[in-house]
């Protein structure tokens, strides 16, 4: 497996996705119509003899053209960016949701390309469309179109994260309908669609206090404007974000006992509801403020609120994460990317003479904590990394229950962890047999004593579990099949 | 070959494909093809720039040629990387475990393909913005599109090499990262080959822009015209479609044995043939009449295109070939797998854990025996570990049996410093009771 023992695997996709969340709403979904709102009031506000104000068009279009570098860029590859570290970190359940949803993909894909061609003649018509008022009239109109057209890709997507999100439904019915249907959909819709707009607003602000010369009327009237925009979004932000915030846990709960109960949760659904109230009252104090005095604003001033807002849309991407535990896909396979129904023969077998890469297939005293990193590296190295200093490593989570600094006791994690997701219901339970399990707690133990960091494949390669080769598997298949036979016969 | 010992035999996931075989391997290569013309731009467009450029210093024409290349590029790319997600998402559809298994060893390289093509995409906007500004810095400006044009050059590298990586599961067990998987044969022929395409594709591309009637080529241009700008084209496409012959045959050449089939040299040959019937059209353009200069571009266009499509389909088949019989060993290994899983779900192991229990104890044994086994791990008598002491249960619960027990089975969140405590619900009434037993002894 790929593994990443510094940063840990799932913050490598975490960083991508958000990243891409940022781009996506603020800079498309929510900027566009923003845009296309400016570059209408440079229409309406020009002198008769104009087509537009010619100054405050140039100043929408370098604020478009920042937004488009960094969308066809930046934007851009993170979106590829989420399909190819999700490739690496968690391919079993990217696999088998492609497998299943392909066609909801297919049709994202498609929805996608045409946004892609659209911005493109948006952005590279906008000079052109200056020379008749038909022109820009019409560029206008083809800026309100794109704007309803990427708001539509993003209540697909939305669709799309929530049938992946429905934790009851994939053993039973496998369609999108249910990820339009899902108890979150509607409000996560309805909160995500404000929240662009004023995302945009806050950093369009922002672009002005950077594009318009200081002091200048025009820079006044952008800024104030923005405040208005803001001040007009965020009522709806924090009715969609209340809407959101009561309905998720208890919609959630109805379909899974898992990690919504817990505290772990808790804690970060009580950090959301802080920071849906600070980002909200930030940007009405900003755009209050940029309304009444707009020529003090500057960019000091719009940056924290900025980044404010941002912030904002992690936690809430990463609690929206958070409520699948201990599953990545509901019901079906666990974190650790581990079916739920194989669980039983891992139980009884162990897991490593089932999986396709371990050099350990029989635990000894000598091999044992090879056995055990090799464990770990199958059932706990999606989440947690071995390295003590890396992002929550599993010498770090073992010390903070048993005390830092202190020796862990094998004896005490070996009665633990078969329990622990009785109590840490984000936790999925240990899949594998007792030897195993003592051999992942002497692999734990020798990690606190070492400070020694594992290595993914990416690095060192893979060694094949003897009893996985095509030697043996033919082997074996062979066996089986002339079992058949005798029976037959038999019969 | 393939029945050696270190070849792995992954299982497969128990899921069907969601469309019929033949669909998804129509849409791979049509997406595909669609998504590598765009690509084919964007690098050929991206070397043809640089050397334009460079030219440049000396003649001012070739300088806004460069220019004029350098605006299709960012376009070019843009639906590049979007045309790409589908055929992504078809291949790792068609072959999951194969793609995934080379995508994973290749780790770092494969991930890093999303900040280079990053940092390569802003270079190219940088260029573009910036042509008139640095009009007196010209190297400086020329570096930034060699630069960008390195990182293009490096991008294909990786993709080539796990889309090859992925043939040779036999190879999987001694890969140890990237360059070692860069080094397996024919990896850098067809990269090479794939050069050589840019080169031609964009040269035709080149011929096409230029042919536009609305392209106002007199006002851009003194001393260029139509003509000249096209024979240019059609110049830089000889040179790419020679290059994709000379590479061509030695991929053909250095195709390692396993999915070698006479259908498959036969369908490359075809292809083949097609890229000489588009060289020899060209190569007639270049030294024919200036009148003439159009009356082979689509007999060249539409050869490209076909040998595209059927240098596609050859490689899809070599893949097909190369798989089969491993693909065979995996439907079975995942057959297997999942037979023996289904029993083991029907017979389930009653979990026996055996008590250690120490008879000397008397009446308290099994209940110290259940404690160790399940509450030591965070309870100490004395003192607080992960829960509270023993000691201040005991306070709590004194001649409270029922209390203890009930909550046990039951436990909620109580102390705002320490975490919840998780139930055991696979312990029984009696045993709940021998463990408050024990549990409220202790003094």
């Amino acid at each position: 497996m790929f593994h990443l023992d510094w940063l840990n695997d799932r913050f490598l996709i975490a960083m991508i996705a958000i990243l891409h969340v940022f781009i996506n709403h603020g800079l498309a979904v929510g900027f566009i119509p923003y845009i296309t709102w400016l570059e209408q009031k440079g229409v309406v506000n020009a002198g008769k003899d104009q087509i537009t104000d010619l100054a405050w068009d140039k100043l929408v279009y370098k604020k478009m053209k920042v937004a488009f570098i960094i969308t066809t860029t930046i934007g851009a590859m993170t979106g590829v960016g989420i399909w190819f570290s999700v490739a690496l970190v968690s391919p079993a359940s990217i696999g088998s949701l492609i497998r299943v949803f392909y066609w909801a993909w297919f049709i994202e894909w498609l929805v996608f390309v045409t946004e892609v061609v659209l911005i493109l003649i948006y952005f590279l018509t906008w000079k052109n469309a200056n020379t008749s008022l038909k022109a820009k009239l019409r560029h206008i109109k083809f800026g309100w179109f794109l704007s309803i057209f990427s708001w539509i890709t993003m209540a697909i997507i939305v669709a799309i994260l929530g049938f992946m999100m429905d934790p009851g439904n994939w053993n039973n019915e496998q369609t999108l309908i249910n990820g339009f249907t899902n108890p979150i959909y509607l409000p996560q819709l309805l909160f995500r669609t404000p929240t662009a707009m004023l995302v945009a607003g806050v950093f369009g602000m922002l672009l002005t206090t950077i594009f318009a010369p200081k002091g200048s009327e025009m820079r006044a009237k952008a800024i104030r404007y923005a405040g208005k925009w803001i001040l007009a979004w965020t009522p709806l932000v924090i009715i969609g974000a209340i809407y959101y915030w009561n309905v998720m846990p208890s919609a959630m709960k109805d379909n899974m006992a898992t990690a919504v109960g817990s505290q772990d949760f808790a804690q970060y659904y009580n950090l959301l509801k802080y920071f849906i109230i600070g980002a909200a009252s930030i940007s009405i104090v900003l755009a209050t403020f940029a309304w009444i005095k707009p020529k003090r604003i500057n960019f000091a001033y719009v940056i924290v609120p900025c980044l404010f807002v941002f912030g904002f849309l992690g936690i809430f991407e990463r609690v929206r994460e958070f409520i699948r535990k201990p599953y990545v896909i509901g019901n079906y396979m666990y974190s650790n990317l581990l079916r739920e129904e194989d669980y039983p023969l891992y139980k009884r077998d162990g897991i490593l003479p089932y999986m396709t890469y371990t050099s350990v297939t029989e635990i000894t005293e000598g091999n044992k904590i090879v056995a055990g990193k090799d464990i770990f590296m199958n059932t706990c190295s999606r989440c947690h990394t071995a390295n003590p200093q890396g992002v929550n490593s599993i010498t770090y989570v073992f010390e903070r229950m048993y005390g830092f600094g202190k020796p862990l006791d094998e004896n005490s994690m070996v009665a633990y962890i078969p329990n622990m997701h009785n109590g840490r219901t984000f936790m999925p339970p240990f899949p594998g047999n007792k030897k195993e399990l003592e051999a992942l707690v002497a692999y734990i133990k020798q990690l606190q004593q070492t400070g020694e960091s594992l290595e993914g494949v990416q690095t060192t390669g893979v060694q094949i579990n003897p009893l996985n080769s095509a030697a043996s598997v033919s082997k074996k298949l062979e066996e089986s099949a002339k079992e058949n036979e005798k029976q037959l016969t038999q019969k | 070959m393939l029945l050696q010992i270190n070849t792995p035999i992954p299982k497969d996931l128990p899921l069907d494909l969601p469309l019929p075989e033949w669909l998804l391997v129509t849409l791979l290569i049509v997406s595909f093809l669609l998504h590598i013309i765009f690509i084919n731009l964007m690098v050929g467009g991206s070397i043809v720039t640089l050397w334009a450029q460079i030219k440049g210093l000396k003649n001012k024409e070739y300088d806004t040629f460069a220019h004029e290349i350098a605006k299709t590029i960012t376009v070019n790319k843009s639906i590049a990387v979007v045309l790409g997600v589908a055929p992504l998402l078809s291949i790792t559809t068609l072959y999951t475990i194969y793609f995934y298994s080379a995508n994973a060893l290749t780790g770092f390289a494969w991930i890093m393909i999303i900040p280079l093509v990053t940092i390569a995409f802003l270079l190219t906007y940088l260029h573009k913005y910036t042509w008139s500004t640095f009009e007196n810095n010209r190297k400086l400006h020329i570096g930034i599109m060699a630069l960008a044009v390195a990182i293009f050059l490096f991008i294909p590298l990786i993709f080539l090499t796990n889309v090859n990586l992925m043939m040779f599961p036999e190879k999987w067990g001694t890969v140890q990262g990237f360059l070692s998987a860069l080094m397996l044969p024919n990896v850098f022929p067809r990269y090479l080959e794939f050069l050589g395409a840019c080169i031609a594709v964009t040269g035709i591309f080149i011929v096409w822009y230029n042919n536009r009637k609305a392209y106002p080529i007199e006002e851009i241009y003194t001393s260029f015209t139509r003509y000249s700008i096209k024979k240019l084209g059609y110049s830089i496409a000889t040179i790419g479609l020679s290059l994709q012959i000379l590479f061509g045959v030695i991929v053909l050449f250095t195709l390692p044995s396993k999915g070698i089939s006479y259908s498959v040299i036969g369908v490359m040959t075809i292809a083949g043939t097609l890229l000489a019937v588009a060289l020899w059209f060209c190569y007639q353009t270049i030294v024919g009449e200036k009148d003439k200069i159009d009356l082979h571009f689509k007999k060249i266009a539409l050869s490209i295109f076909a040998f595209m499509l059927v240098y596609g389909g050859s490689r899809q088949m070599y893949r097909h070939n190369s798989l089969e019989k491993h693909q065979e060993l995996v439907a079975d290994h995942t057959a297997e797998f999942q037979k023996l899983s289904k029993e083991a779900r029907e017979n389930p192991v009653e979990e026996t854990i055996e008590l250690e229990i120490d008879p000397s104890l008397g009446e308290l044994a099994k209940g110290t025996a259940i404690f160790n086994q399940y509450c030591a791990a965070c309870h100490k008598p004395n003192e607080r570990l992960v829960g509270p002491p023993i000691t201040e249960m005991v306070s709590i619960y004194k001649n409270d049996e029922t209390g203890l027990v009930n909550w046990i089975k039951n436990p909620g969140k109580k102390r705002d410093d320490m975490p919840q405590m998780p139930g055991f619900p696979q312990l029984s009434n009696d045993e709940l009771k021998e463990l408050s037993k024990y549990i409220l002894s202790i003094k």
